[in-house]
């Protein structure tokens, strides 16, 4: 054990813990929005993640035909290189979310079906999207390019003695962008017309539909939004983490889920909390423990959640504020 | 603007809740459905509202079957309903809860202010609660709230089920007047009700449900005045005070 590193490295500790929270709450909002509207946990969105992540390396390799030899861009052509794959992504992500309700959930819904059957139905198509991928990328890693020219954008401190502290250029990008979804997805959801309804859906899908809400539509929009948030996040990961494979989700899923549930499942703001809660968690224990521990601390948390405050941190609020 | 019941059956699994029913509402009137806890009288307005699939039998509004309409269309023909239990959206302001009544509607923005008024005229309180949430009202403002926001809809019928339930007297007096007034604009109501005393002095018609099926018929002061109506469903101190 090391606890000295909490105080040396103290800064940097915290710039990767918010970097790795921020991954997290996109992808948690994921696991919330659908929770919220449906009470189903979507086990497959680890899944709808990987395949996000896979979308940005196969966009940068094969479409603009990087390689790992290829030099940074820079400018304009940085600017929409990345900005095609962050599509890319959104898209792949969000159509496969969308694809996933209609195909996975819907059918049982309509049939009537309890929740159950809709859960295990989630963990098949968890299983078959991963088996899906597994066999056409032989179960090789794929390394993303990097497009971006990683350098210490923001320095505080003194640069010629050791107590500085140095962002990187893609660390900021994750935090400032993720956020910025963040409150663009939370002010959707509280100000537009289709916000209202998801939230409407989500505290009482009945009532809903007696003010003429159209349910199968707005459970789409809802996959299709929570999609395109871990769509986003699968490119912010591949543009830190360059690598992916098709079991890339599980470990991550989970965390976002862990988050989702740490914050109080269904509830945004939880899910930006939960997020960076175990996002901070994971990167100082693994600094003192060593990082073995990581997928520990996240299991300890999930159990300890639902052990003790099983409706999460911010569950007094989840009745009034749902989604 | 006319529903048309006709051997209406609804089933919950194996149990048949609706055991051929049928009933007529016509334009301007206010019908009510009558009877005992667990007669069928919030499973005929969820099954008008499509909420409940129709077993067998139709139902006809407007000249058009709508067994197999969806929810959510058939509050676009014009049936809304304020359901059992209000049904408000507790975490949303009073306002966000009007503003989804009118949800489904194309003009919605330039229909929203006089709507919004219109409501408000009704129900003045809801103005003064318009940015508190939905779930920190009284029963009887929530009860406002959920008429209010049916009627955001421009309904041509108006479904409410069981407005007094749990109200205090003065409440419920407020509540039976207003329908009145919203009927007397035009607007359609069937009202389902356990307070029958009310519910007969205000409707028009009236229809007495047990188990599942129609026992009675008849024009509410009818059945206000009907002995075997007075002693099932109006208790005697009731009727007595009527006199």
């Amino acid at each position: 054990m090391n606890f000295s590193v909490v105080l040396n490295q103290f800064w940097p500790l915290l710039i990767s813990g918010l970097a790795l929270g921020f991954i997290y709450v996109l992808i948690s909002l994921g696991y919330t929005m659908v929770y919220g509207v449906l009470r189903l946990i979507n086990f497959a969105n680890s899944e709808i993640f990987m395949v996000g992540t896979f979308a940005t390396v196969i966009v940068s390799r094969y479409f603009f035909h990087f390689d790992q030899n290829t030099d940074p861009l820079h400018g304009f052509r940085l600017f929409y290189t990345m900005g095609a794959c962050l599509i890319a992504s959104m898209l792949m992500s969000g159509v496969t979310a969308v694809m996933v309700e209609l195909i996975a959930y819907r059918r049982l819904r309509a049939k009537g079906t309890n929740r159950l059957a809709s859960l295990i139905s989630a963990i098949g198509t968890s299983i078959m999207l991963q088996e899906g991928v597994r066999i056409l990328t032989h179960s090789t890693p794929m390394s993303n390019p990097r497009l971006l020219r990683k350098f210490g954008a923001i320095t505080i401190g003194d640069v010629n003695t050791p107590n500085n502290v140095v962002i990187r250029n893609d660390i900021l990008l994750v935090i400032v962008f993720a956020a910025a979804l963040f409150f663009a997805v939370d002010r959707f959801v509280s100000k537009t017309l289709l916000g209202k309804a998801i939230r409407a859906v989500s505290m009482s899908e009945e009532t809903s539909r007696l003010m003429g809400i159209n349910l199968n539509r707005v459970i789409s929009a809802t996959f299709l939004i929570g999609g395109f948030m871990t769509g986003a996040a699968a490119f912010l990961y591949e543009t830190v983490y360059e690598n992916t494979k098709y079991n890339v989700g599980f470990s991550i899923g989970l965390a976002a889920f862990t988050a989702a549930v740490l914050g109080g499942i269904g509830n945004l703001r939880g899910a930006f909390f939960g997020g960076l809660t175990l996002g901070l968690l994971e990167v100082f224990i693994a600094a003192v423990l060593g990082t073995q521990w990581k997928s520990v601390t996240v299991f300890v948390v999930l159990v300890l959640v639902l052990l003790f405050k099983p409706n999460g941190l911010f569950g007094e609020a989840v009745q009034q504020s749902r989604v | 603007m006319n529903l048309q019941i006709n051997d209406l059956h609804v089933f919950y699994g194996k149990i048949e809740a609706i055991k051929g029913i049928s009933i007529t509402v016509n334009q301007g009137e206010i019908v009510t459905l009558i009877g005992a806890n667990g007669a069928g009288k919030t499973t005929m307005l969820k099954t008008v509202s499509g909420l409940r699939p129709v077993g067998s039998g139709s139902i006809i509004f407007d000249g058009q079957d709508i067994s197999k309409v969806s929810a959510h269309e058939r509050v676009e023909l014009g049936i809304s309903q304020a359901p059992e239990g209000r049904g408000i959206f507790p975490g949303m302001t009073v306002l966000e809860n009007l503003e989804i009544g009118k949800y489904f509607r194309k003009n919605r923005k330039a229909e929203m202010n006089e709507d919004l008024e219109n409501v408000y005229n009704l129900f003045p309180r809801l103005k003064e609660r318009s940015g508190q949430a939905g779930g920190t009202l009284s029963g009887g403002e929530q009860q406002m709230l959920a008429i209010g926001r049916a009627l955001m809809a421009r309904p041509k019928l108006l479904l409410l089920d069981e407005p007094s339930m749990g109200l205090a007297p003065m409440m419920i007096q407020n509540i039976f007047r207003i329908i009145t007034e919203i009927n007397r604009t035009g607007t359609t109501i069937l009202l389902v009700e356990q307070n029958a005393q009310q519910a007969l002095q205000r409707a028009h018609r009236a229809y007495v449900l047990e188990t599942g099926k129609v026992v009675k018929e008849a024009k509410a002061s009818d059945l206000l005045n009907d002995p075997a109506v007075r002693a099932a469903y109006l208790g005697t101190g009731a009727a007595e005070g009527h006199h």
